[in-house]
């Protein structure tokens, strides 16, 4: 019963992984952009739904309705602003200067809210639970899973079903004939990061509930989102489900061996699958 | 009147530079005898950060292998010497030289795993690396798991007679760590392999169409500089003589600083990363009191010269005066004679 | 176009290049490989920058324009080797060519009535065509843009006669209504067969001008090879 438990535990954590990822696979995706500062900006998510719903005395859950047009704002002036000019064929700009902005996001928030962990209080949500048999699922791991879920299948409907996707897809496979129609890239790129902030709102919003959080983890959110991403296949969005739940129950898993694991626990498994299936578990199949 | 072309590497800058750095290098092995306790601890440091950043900069700029993870050769080598010492026995500079050839063996598994990542994916690769890597050492209980450990005394004392004594070893050891990585950043890339290691960068795929196994020259680069940065980081902690896996595997102390040196000082270049070093043990040492807006002021700093001169400082100097002080490139040169 | 150069790099591709085009004309462009016939399109297309007043179209200078200002100006291109895209349906490939919504005869409807094959092919993947139905949708999706200037950069690469000839064969249907367009051909006699003046290029130069039915084929061959 313990391990089914914390298998089922675990799928729950990945649907939070799941969330991390999407934002990050959603860009890489569009403009082969890798943003080392995707995890320090799930952080800062985290603290403006704290400060909103602190000022405004409003549940966590409904200052989403500010922080995901925020986040997504802030997206789309970082893209236009700062890294449509890095985006070229050498890697090397765009990864340091998401490095740089890490480091500034991580100090900014230390500045203002002090290395103290901090949480937002969801109230009775945080400790409510169902009992299936003697299995307790928390309703807030069960909530999360669930939008993960939604967050995806939405993502996968704009990609695949709206002129929006249609014009992420065209940019990515060729960005000067997509411009020849009529595509400017530049703009196309700004709604590409400002959904994936969009995502990233989202995520941070349920880790700032689910658990307590301080201005440093965001390098330990970007880790888990990536190997979420590497583990289902680049490309692959339901994949990036699959491999945020695989990342949750090899932690859970291995925090039921030994608490000193669980992360490691993670880091293994993603290791062996980098080993034995480099291109993931399910490497996009189309184009 | 005819024209005649000479084609040589050396340049009356780089002669002069040359002689200057002869003399700063006696200097700086005289430091000891004429600088104060502190003074010689912070001679010691850059020296230490000028390794970093130039084998940093030998991946990310020159072989193009960008790792925000190069905290995990650091603090292995750091580990290794704990270990060797308490454990093995091992007189502390037998351990740092064993901690290079152990950090070579580990990187070797480690390559053949996150080479398989490409470009950015390959960066965060290596960070889940040092993860791994921090994550384990906590492990061991008989290093001090999670909180760490200190060298004990008599391993200390091992070392040298006396706290002077010990302290001058120590800062020797940096100084001789950074002559001998610049040195060999210098001469590999001079070499036959270091060439094809510029090709590479230049042109990926006229470097493969001219028969260069890039995967291996990468792999080489690879497996030496984590040795090297793993010996580096045995010195680190050498002068610290106090390990933790957050201190040994801090991501900010050991990858972001050097990133940021090697940027504003100039990717790609040799000179870079001295510049850099200087550039940032000046800025540190007059806004260390600010704390957190140190940091900001250096990330924003490291994105505008990224933005505005992706080639940093060095680049900026190199373009105006058409210097180079480690001359790499073969330079041609027109010298016009009278009569035949 | 007066006085247009282009760049690549370091590399000089086009050396003060002087062209002209009415309203409803076709022009060819001819020339062997490497002359500069896909840069010129490019150039064109707003692919690579120029100064503005290097190319007028309309009267106003676009040379500095990007590619989707110029595409809504009303300038679109076939590009050379058709590129698709490869992650969009066959009709999703037309639709985007739609994109820059200018009004016009050209629709989903009027596409799929020029080449009905691509009406069956409509939801499968682009890469899944054969080499002319794909050579269908590049011109679809030009089409789509319902362009005053349509751009084609050698339309016949790669493809077999019969396909060339139905192509050709619809050219004309294509371009009727006082639709303007540029032809680059490596075949000669196709090129001249469809329009009314020829220009050809030579490393980057205009080597010849005239009447497509007024050049004789030794002058021609004299420009396009550059034998004296
Ligand atoms: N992307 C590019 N980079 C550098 N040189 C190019 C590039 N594309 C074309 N060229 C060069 O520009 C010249 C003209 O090429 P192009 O316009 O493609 O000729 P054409 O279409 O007439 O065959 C050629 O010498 C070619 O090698
Ligand atoms: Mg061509």
């Amino acid at each position: 019963m313990d391990w089914l438990n914390a298998i089922v535990q675990g799928t729950l954590l990945g649907g939070l992984y799941a969330l991390f990822a999407a934002g990050l696979s959603l860009i890489f995706g569009v403009m082969r952009l890798v943003n080392i500062a995707h995890g320090d900006l799930i952080v800062l998510a985290a603290y403006l739904g704290l400060s909103t719903s602190i000022a405004l005395g409003m549940h966590p859950l409904l200052v989403l309705v500010a922080v995901v047009p925020a986040m997504a704002g802030m997206g789309y002036v970082l893209q236009r602003g700062v890294l449509n000019r890095t985006l070229g064929d050498d890697i090397l700009p765009p990864l340091l200067v998401t490095f740089g902005l890490s480091v500034i996001v991580q100090n900014a928030l230390l500045e203002i809210y002090t290395a103290d962990p901090r949480k937002m209080d969801a109230g009775g949500l945080e400790t409510a639970s169902v009992d299936l048999g003697g299995l307790t699922l928390g309703v807030l791991p069960v909530l999360t899973f669930a939008v993960a879920v939604g967050v995806i299948a939405g993502l996968q409907w704009v990609f695949y079903r709206t002129a929006l996707g249609r014009a992420f897809r065209a940019v990515s496979d060729n960005q000067d004939i997509a411009q020849i129609m009529g595509l400017n890239k530049a703009h196309v790129f700004g709604l590409a990061m400002a959904l994936s902030l969009a995502v990233v709102a989202v995520a941070g919003i349920f880790l700032g509930i689910r658990t307590s959080f301080d201005p440093s983890i965001g390098g330990g959110r970007l880790i888990f989102g990536f190997e979420a991403v590497i583990i289902g296949g680049l490309g692959n969005l339901w994949g990036t489900l699959a491999g945020g739940v695989i990342l949750g129950v090899a932690q859970t898993v291995g925090a039921a061996i030994d608490p000193g694991w669980q992360l490691l626990a993670g880091h293994l498994v993603f290791l062996l699958i980098l080993a034995i299936r480099p291109n993931g578990l399910f490497p996009r199949m189309d184009g | 009147m005819s024209v005649t072309y000479d084609v040589t590497r050396s340049s009356q800058a780089a002669r002069i530079a040359a002689g200057l750095g002869a003399v700063i290098l006696l200097l700086l092995i005289a430091a000891p005898w004429w600088a104060g306790r502190a003074e010689l601890r912070l001679i010691g440091e850059i020296c230490l950060f000028l390794s970093l950043a130039s084998l940093w900069n030998l991946m990310a700029g020159y072989a193009g292998l960008v790792s925000v993870g190069q905290q995990a050769y650091v603090g292995f080598g750091g580990y290794m010497l704990f270990a060797l010492t308490i454990f093995g026995g091992l007189h502390p500079l037998a351990a740092i030289a064993l901690a290079g050839v152990l950090g070579a063996l580990v990187s070797v598994p480690v390559a053949a795993l996150i080479f398989r990542l490409r470009g950015a994916y390959f960066a965060i690769g290596t960070w889940v690396m040092a993860e791994v890597f921090r994550l384990s050492f906590a492990q061991v209980s008989a290093l001090g798991g999670g909180s760490g450990t200190s060298l004990p005394t008599d391993i200390v004392r091992s070392l040298a007679e006396g706290r002077a004594a010990r302290e001058a070893l120590a800062y020797w050891l940096a100084l001789a760590a950074s002559v001998l990585v610049v040195a060999s950043v210098y001469l590999f890339l001079r070499s036959r392999r270091g060439l094809a290691l510029t090709a590479i960068r230049d042109n990926e795929l006229a470097a493969a169409s001219l028969g260069i196994d890039i995967w291996r020259t990468k792999f080489v680069v690879y497996v030496v500089t984590s040795a090297l940065t793993a010996m580096v980081g045995a010195l680190i902690f050498l002068q610290k003589l106090r390990i933790s896996p957050d201190a040994a595997f801090s991501v900010n102390d050991w990858t972001a600083f050097v990133i940021f040196i090697v940027v504003i000082g100039g990717i790609g270049t040799i000179e870079g990363p001295i510049i850099g070093t200087l550039l940032f043990f000046a800025l540190r040492e007059t806004l260390a009191d600010l704390g957190t807006t140190y940091l900001l002021v250096l990330g924003s700093v490291a994105i505008v010269v990224m933005l505005k001169a992706p080639k940093g400082v060095w680049g900026l100097i190199r373009s105006r005066f058409d210097l180079e002080l480690f001359p790499l490139g073969f330079r041609v040169r027109r010298t016009d004679q009278k009569g035949a | 176009m007066t006085g247009l150069d282009a760049f690549y790099g370091d590399f000089q591709a086009l050396y003060g290049l002087d062209l002209h085009l009415d309203a409803g004309e076709v022009l060819a462009i001819i020339g062997a490989n490497g002359a500069g016939k896909t840069t010129l399109l490019r150039s064109i297309a707003g692919l690579i920058r120029n100064r503005p007043e290097a190319i007028r179209f309309r009267g106003s200078p676009v040379g500095a324009l990007r590619a989707d200002q110029v595409a809504g100006l009303g300038i679109a291109l076939v590009p050379e080797g058709r590129q698709l895209f490869p992650s969009l349906s066959v009709e999703e490939n037309l639709i985007i060519g739609g994109r820059v919504g200018r009004k016009g005869p050209w629709s989903l409807d009027a596409v799929y009535r020029l080449f009905p094959i691509l009406k069956e092919r409509r939801n499968q993947a682009s890469t899944s065509l054969s080499g002319g139905q794909q050579q269908m949708v590049a011109i679809g999706r030009a089409l789509m843009a319902n362009p005053d200037l349509i751009l084609f950069d050698e339309i016949s690469l790669g493809l077999a006669p019969i396909i060339i000839r139905d192509i050709y064969a619809a050219l004309p249907g294509i371009v009727g209504d006082g639709m303007s367009a540029i032809l680059v051909e490596q075949d000669i006699s196709k090129a001249l067969s469809v329009s009314s003046r020829v220009y050809c290029l030579q490393e980057g130069r205009v080597s010849l001008e005239g009447a497509s039915d007024a050049l004789l084929r030794e002058a021609i061959s004299r420009a396009y090879f550059g034998i004296a």
